[in-house]
């Protein structure tokens, strides 16, 4: 060492310096996850955090949708629609390759979609592919979609997870090891501990993506969430889960709480195809026993938005319904005695999820003041997925309907575990369906919201909240989703 | 001795075999169906059924368990449901965490309670002895769960000394024994309380034996009197509950890893559970259960060691 000439030793110290600086520079997020997924294939796994890290981050579809819900080009970089509306055809943004290194082009389309419409299809939304008649390569940069009818959402739903673009050799290893287009790679994921993902270079946005590494840590239990981003090992958790946490981050000057909205509409479901819930009486007393604020204040320490009906507020064709049923237990408790039905036992079937066991509770102790039992029976996902989804063995349940555009749930018949059974609202939802105004459609979706408060089809509480805790230098992260993803390509970290 | 190995062999082999039968039936009349936890809420009717088809659920109880069976017996536990890997390769990944912290957890409950059940037993009825059982009733009256949120407030968010939880394998050893101190002292604080009352309700027995009497009355120190005599011979039940606290930390990891979020079996098993992923929960129960019936095997082999009069017996 002493041995070199100072010049020598000069470079070195630079070069060292130089390697420090770039190494500092180097911008990592690490990001708090509550659940940690099974598999990282969004077309093949219905897991929301598979969307919230992968889709539009390592992969990518046709068309992406912006915070405010719009549809963006994104794979596809324009597209036209045929004068009847049946035919879109997609032009591919030039030279995208997947992250080992082929070409994305039409072929690769053409297979994405074969695939998720085929028999054996595992496709967790197999149904957004059904309005399609056939997907043809014209040339290698474009793809000719026509549908069997009008799709109003068609564009929308080519925008998620499960419409991801992948590639034939690459596609079956996607669960553990996905190979996407997207602006960040796949690097590595130890399971139950980290997920790590590395910029793509060689992505077309390449320039305007600020982070060089994200890094995934999952956290289920909310204490230790809150005690690993006060110790500041995380720089955000995106989907904070615990509301009555909240208040020591806003109290600390480190850390910013952003409360943003969801698709998700949490509704207390009663089964409608069974006694006494069939009678539109004795839903409209249950609707009248409920007082959502408390439940909010409750459940949610304030922090969440009511909803009257099944559409989420933020959205451009929202009616306010919250004071259809004004909550009075009195009435209610009349209600219930002329619907014959006062002083009887029900259950109220909940799913593992803080928001409906803390508003079970709730709404238990409502139910019992307007003279109503209900025995609260908390059960785990796989056993509510199974008998109180699969088999509508329930009387009622709370759930969260996270995905976005779904009143159609209402339409889906008396098979669909609500029971519910309305050719109007049927009817309606198709021509929802193929409403390609916006404006006229925005019309209907307020008479669907309309209708399904008139039949009180459900106790209809409140719009699941997006809560997230940042460090104050964390920038970029949406702070409402549309979707169930959330892109990293503009977060950044201020230095 | 022959006779006693092949007997214990015999038990273990069926024990493992019944247990199988047990986890294979429960998870079957457990509500629940794995495809419709992978594919979720808005899944259509035929994807469901595919994915039935290729997980295999389709075929026939019996067909299912004795394919489950043979398979494992050539050391193939099969694809996990969910994961969509072997599960021998998930195992793999874990165990070295979970047994890391177990071990850990052992050690450092052994040092605790024989030194303090130890202390206590000389100090009968005086300070020390007062002492140790106040902690010792505490340690057991406190959930593992809030005494690990308690020191991680207190050492990782306060003073910053160590990370919240967490780990990243051994490749960085280091790392590795920063994030194991917070899980083992937890694990341990709770585990030694009870192991310290045994410690010193079998050493205060042999203490009024005697030839405890016979070593004071030669003069040895009392030091020596209590780790040369005392304890060798009060080492029966000892060894008898470290045998049975080891199986539970093995499965007590379970609570320590979700709130130190550390990548174990014990997180694995949870997961796989809720996600209704039989091959993986299968193999996971078996192995739980093959550490158990060896450690009982273990303590078995110890109490020759220790007390040589019980080798005629056996």
């Amino acid at each position: 060492m002493f041995d070199l000439p100072p010049t020598k030793t000069l470079t070195a110290l630079t070069l060292a310096f130089g390697l420090m600086a770039s190494a500092s520079a180097a911008a990592e997020l690490v990001v708090g996850m509550q659940q940690e997924p099974t598999s990282l294939d969004p077309t093949a796994d219905a897991t929301a955090s598979i969307d919230s890290m992968m889709t539009q981050n390592v992969f990518e579809s046709l068309t992406t949708v912006a915070e405010n819900g719009e549809v963006q080009p994104n794979l596809a970089t324009r597209w036209e629609v045929s004068e009847d509306g049946l035919t879109y055809t997609f032009h591919l943004a030039e030279g995208v390759t997947f992250h080992d290194g082929s070409a994305l082009d039409a072929e690769d389309v053409v297979y994405s979609f074969d695939r998720a419409m085929a028999e054996d299809s595992v496709n967790p939304s197999k149904d957004i592919f059904e309005p399609i008649e056939s997907v043809k390569a014209v040339d290698p940069q474009t793809v000719e979609i026509t549908l069997k009818g009008k799709d109003a959402f068609f564009l929308f739903n080519m925008g998620q997870g499960d419409s991801a673009i992948v590639a034939s050799e690459t596609a079956e290893g996607n669960n553990a090891n996905p190979i996407g287009s997207g602006p960040f790679k796949f690097d590595s994921w130890t399971r139950g501990d980290r997920l790590t993902l590395v910029k793509n270079p060689d992505h077309r946005d390449a320039a305007d993506v600020a982070l060089d590494k994200v890094v995934f840590r999952f956290i289920s239990d909310p204490a230790a969430a809150t005690a690993a981003m006060m110790a500041e090992e995380l720089d955000a958790f995106p989907g904070f889960p615990a509301p009555e946490l909240l208040p020591q981050f806003e109290a600390d000057p480190r850390f910013r709480v952003n409360v943003g909205s969801t698709e998700g509409e949490v509704i207390l479901a009663m089964n409608n195809a069974k006694a006494p819930f069939d009678n539109v009486e004795v839903r409209r007393a249950v609707a009248t026993a409920i007082d959502r604020d408390e439940i909010i204040e409750g459940a949610m320490y304030g922090q969440a938005v009511p909803i009257g009906s099944f559409y989420p507020p933020h959205g451009t064709a929202y009616v306010d319904l919250t004071g259809a049923y004004a909550h009075d237990s009195e009435k209610a408790k009349t209600m219930f005695e002329e619907a014959g039905v006062a002083g009887e036992t029900m259950t109220l079937r909940v799913p593992p999820f803080p928001y409906a066991t803390r508003s079970a509770e709730i709404i238990q102790n409502q139910l019992s003041e307007a003279g109503i039992d209900a025995k609260v029976e908390n059960v785990e996902w796989g056993f509510w997925i199974d008998e109180v989804y699969k088999k509508k063995n329930y009387d009622m349940t709370i759930i969260a309907h996270t995905s976005p555009n779904d009143m159609g749930n209402f339409a889906r018949g008396p098979d669909y575990f609500y029971g519910y059974d309305n050719a109007e609202m049927t009817a309606l939802w198709e021509k929802i369906q193929t409403e390609v105004d916006p404006e006229a459609r925005n019309e209907l979706l307020k008479q669907g919201q309309q209708m399904l408060s008139d039949q009180a089809v459900h106790g209809f509480l409140f719009q699941l909240p997006l809560l997230g805790v940042f460090r104050q230098e964390v920038e970029g992260y949406w702070a409402s989703s549309p979707v169930l993803y959330m892109p990293l390509k503009g977060v950044s970290i201020a230095n | 001795m022959a006779y006693f190995l092949f007997r214990r062999t015999l038990g273990f082999v069926l024990t493992l075999l019944a247990v199988s039968v047990v986890v294979f039936a429960v998870m079957n009349v457990l509500p629940g169906d794995p495809a419709l936890t992978i594919l979720g809420m808005d899944a259509s009717d035929d994807a469901l059924a595919a994915l039935r088809e290729q997980l295999g659920l389709n075929e026939p109880l019996a067909t299912r368990y004795f394919s489950w069976v043979w398979n494992a017996l050539q050391g193939d536990f099969g694809l996990s449901h969910s994961f969509r890997v072997p599960v021998s390769e998930l195992i793999a990944e874990r165990l070295p965490m979970t047994i890391s912290l177990a071990i850990a957890g052992m050690l450092v409950t052994l040092v605790l309670a024989l030194s303090l059940g130890i202390t206590a037993a000389a100090q009968h009825r005086r300070g020390g002895d007062w002492g140790v059982m106040f902690l010792s009733q505490l340690g057991i009256a406190v959930p593992a769960f809030w005494l690990s949120i308690l020191l991680v407030m207190l050492f990782a968010v306060k003073l910053r000394w160590l990370p919240p939880g967490g780990f990243a394998g051994w490749s960085d050893p280091v790392a590795a024994l920063r994030s194991l101190i917070l899980p083992t002292v937890a694990l341990a604080l709770v585990q030694s309380a009870v192991l310290a009352r045994v410690t010193r309700s079998s050493a205060l027995e042999v203490m009024r034996q005697d030839f405890v009497r016979t070593a004071r009355a030669s003069g040895l120190s009392q030091r020596r009197v209590l780790w040369r005599h005392v304890l060798p011979n009060a080492l029966v039940p000892i060894v008898t509950i470290v045998g049975m606290q080891f199986a539970a930390l093995v499965t007590g990891t379970i609570v320590i890893e979700n709130v130190f979020y550390l990548p174990g079996l014990g997180r694995l098993i949870f997961q796989s559970i809720a996600n209704r992923d039989l091959p993986t929960v299968q193999a996971l129960v078996m192995l739980f259960a093959a550490i158990v019936v060896t450690a009982n095997f273990v303590v078995d082999l110890l109490y020759v060691v220790i007390d040589p009069r019980l080798k005629a017996r056996t």
